[in-house]
């Protein structure tokens, strides 16, 4: 017992956990799932489903800021990512492939195109991450305004929705994409030693350089992948509602994403990082926004609820505050204690 | 440090200068502005004469009348396809008209509009058109525009600020009315239902004018028979995309019982219809659905049977504002509330009408 709750995913999950059941005390059918149209839908299936673009781009941000670095970008990439995906197809008719594949190649090249940029700006020339970062969140969204020229563009062009539309097994394709790239990040870094240079570059780039590990490369590579990451979430996110829209798509993703990372248990210092926790982090948050709209929380105070409870998960996950709150050692107790609390403040 | 300081205490001195010679520059053209420029200077004539001895802010207005305008103008973004269209007839209106345009786009945030009208201040333009992102805290920049003797022009949004004589005319739609028109139409259209009637409402962004007198025209009409009741509201900040994640939300809780849609634009209609479809409902027939804006994809929709009415928020009113523009360089007083022509159109109308609508 003591080696669960010892354990670093132990209150991001019980966090929510305990989202899901408020939903559940609100509708008893939250849970449920049916097959419709020979697709399965419900409440958990929405939550995954729209929760895989900021899973994605949690992922790529993980590694950033393992590296001690963080991805401003990403928001604005996913504007440029949705807008070049977009106008690729916006003239193609009919239902073959070729566009499709033409978009999703040229997108995801350039986005990882200028998240090596963001790479070469930090890794070679010095500049801090958060400023490096900062130069693209700006100027990516201009390129995105400036590719569809300030308007939503709208895709009249099929085979473009199964991106972020499209069912496969039931399920949402978007899941299986997000599932895939989760996966081959888990097994890079963890079955190879990528991970632990990753981590020895966040922890003290100079002795790992000493080591004889390559921490320019290393950092670079982690950049690319965030840009990658960011282009596929862009490419989701623009699908499926069949539009480009460089104003809005992606709007703030970088702090809900830095968010997630956070929940999940990766320290802003860099070094050691928590894949399967950051992807909790990014299901909480969007459980969350789920939580909010199905048990009709009014507009207008939307944002509070929503700082609440990122508060009461971060106050959560400090053992600073755990140990003052509910005393050393009583750690079972404070459990159910905790449970208890955060319902009443919902 | 102590340099800087005297670079900028140069750089207020200059600026002093500047005003000192532009104020200069604009008594020597009010000399000379009794020549005739077009067809309609006998008016200017006349309203020189009328108003010699009013307050010089309002003369050097009249002597624009007819002269090329430095027109500023502040969208409040490109939000939806209607926004589009708006901008568009405003940009080529004031182009067509022969006066200059500096365009701004707010991107849904009140402190790029602010500060958009400061450099509108500061550049001196000779009039500024903006539509305000939210309704309140615009005091003190109209109040710099004011005290710069700028004429200000509403279009398309109000402000919520009690000293009226901070702008010259507000040009929009009547967003209440719109409200109305919604519920009337509901009320006529479910006459023969026995209900009750379960309405799901996707407001717009909070604290705009559209979403809150969208919302309170519609509530007052339907608020009069008790078999209509709104079961779920929440803000799809006027996008597809949230309209889509927000109506997937709705139908996951519940579900059937969804009767109405009443979408406070036409795009968060249109992602609703995306989600309701893929949730394996009908979206016209199983849940009806009402739109405000009549922008081209409602008329696509409406064509396709899968949205039932959208009220017209007409956004092609640029050449109307131009004129008033004019007007009001002319020395012509007018009224603080000007709405625009506006109608509504139903399923039936939209295969007829889709191939005419410009936006």
């Amino acid at each position: 017992m003591k080696a669960i709750i010892k354990s670093r995913l132990f209150w991001p999950i019980l966090v929510l956990m305990l989202i899901l059941l408020i939903n559940l005390f609100f509708d008893s059918s939250f849970f449920s799932m049916e097959i419709r149209n020979g697709r399965l839908t419900g409440s958990l299936i929405d939550i995954l489903n729209r929760g895989a673009p900021l899973i994605l781009i949690s992922i790529g941000m993980t590694l950033v800021i393992a590296t001690k670095g963080i991805d401003l970008s990403v928001g604005s990439v996913i504007a440029m990512s949705g807008a070049i995906g977009a106008m690729t197809v916006a003239s193609a008719d009919g239902t073959g492939l070729g566009p499709l594949l033409m978009a999703i190649g040229l997108s995801l090249l350039i986005c990882t195109f200028v998240g090596g940029w963001n790479g070469l700006l930090v890794s070679r020339v010095g500049v801090q991450p958060i400023v490096a970062t900062l130069i693209l969140m700006v100027a990516g969204r201009g390129v995105a305004q400036l590719i569809t020229g300030g308007q939503i563009t709208t895709v009249y062009y099929d085979p473009y929705s199964f991106i972020g539309g499209g069912y496969l097994l039931a399920l949402p394709f978007s899941i299986f994409i997000a599932a895939f790239v989760f996966l081959i990040a888990v097994l890079l870094t963890r079955k190879t030693a990528l991970g632990l240079f990753i981590e020895s570059v966040g922890s003290n780039p100079d002795a790992s350089r000493l080591a004889g590990i390559n921490s320019k490369n290393i950092m670079l590579m982690v950049y690319m992948f965030s840009g990658f990451c960011a282009g596929v979430g862009g490419l989701i996110l623009s699908s499926n509602v069949m539009s480009a829209d460089g104003n809005n798509a992606g709007l703030w993703f970088e702090l809900d994403a830095i968010l997630a990372v956070v929940i999940g248990g990766t320290s802003l210092m860099g070094g050691r990082f928590y894949l399967t926790g950051t992807v909790i982090g990014a299901l909480i948050i969007q459980s969350l926004t789920t939580t909010i709209y199905s048990i009709g929380i009014p507009a207008e105070t939307n944002l509070v609820v929503k700082a609440l409870v990122v508060l009461i998960v971060c106050l959560l996950q400090s053992p600073e505050f755990r140990r003052k709150v509910f005393g050393f050692g009583k750690v079972k107790g404070a459990g159910e204690q905790k449970g208890k609390e955060g319902a009443t403040l919902l | 440090m102590k340099d800087l300081l005297k670079v900028k205490g140069l750089l207020v001195l200059l600026f002093a200068l500047l005003i000192l010679l532009a104020a200069c520059g604009s008594n020597e053209e009010s000399g000379e502005s009794s020549e005739p420029t077009d067809n309609n200077s006998e008016q200017t004539a006349a309203d020189n004469e009328e108003e010699t001895d009013s307050d010089t802010g309002e003369e050097e207005n009249t002597d624009k009348a007819g002269e090329k305008l430095v027109i500023g103008f502040s969208q409040v973004g490109a939000e939806s396809e209607w926004r589009t269209a708006n901008t568009k007839s405003i940009q080529d209106a004031i182009k067509d008209a022969g006066h200059e345009l500096k365009f701004s786009d707010a991107q849904q945030k009140q402190e790029n509009q602010i500060k958009a009208i400061r450099s509108f201040i500061t550049q001196k333009v000779d009039a500024i058109v903006f539509s305000p992102v939210v309704e309140t805290g615009f005091e003190t920049v109209l109040q710099e525009a004011k005290d710069a003797g700028i004429p200000v022009f509403l279009v398309d949004r109000a402000v919520d600020v009690e000293d009226d004589s901070l702008w010259v005319t507000f040009l929009g739609s009547d967003f209440i009315e719109e409200g109305r028109k919604a519920g009337n139409w509901l009320v006529e259209e479910m006459a023969d239902e026995e209900g009750p009637v379960n309405i799901v409402e996707l407001q717009g962004t909070v604290g705009s004018a559209p979403a809150i007198d969208r919302k309170e025209g519609f509530e007052e009409i339907i608020g009069q028979d008790e078999k209509f009741s709104i079961i779920k509201s929440q803000t799809g900040d006027f996008t597809r995309a949230k309209g889509k994640e927000v109506m997937e939300a709705f139908l996951k809780s519940d579900g059937e019982n969804i009767d109405v849609l009443y979408a406070h634009n036409d795009d968060m209609a249109i992602g609703a219809i995306q989600a309701i479809e893929e949730y394996g409902l009908k979206p016209g027939e199983d849940i009806t659905i009402i739109g405000v804006d009549a922008v081209r994809g409602a008329f696509e929709a409406m064509a396709d049977g899968k949205m039932n009415v959208t009220i017209e928020c007409n956004p092609l009113f640029g050449p109307q504002l131009v004129e008033l523009i004019e007007q009001n360089f002319a020395g012509e007083e007018l009224e603080k509330r000007i709405a625009v022509e506006e109608s509504m159109y139903t399923m039936d109308q939209a295969e007829e009408l889709l191939p005419t609508r410009e936006y």
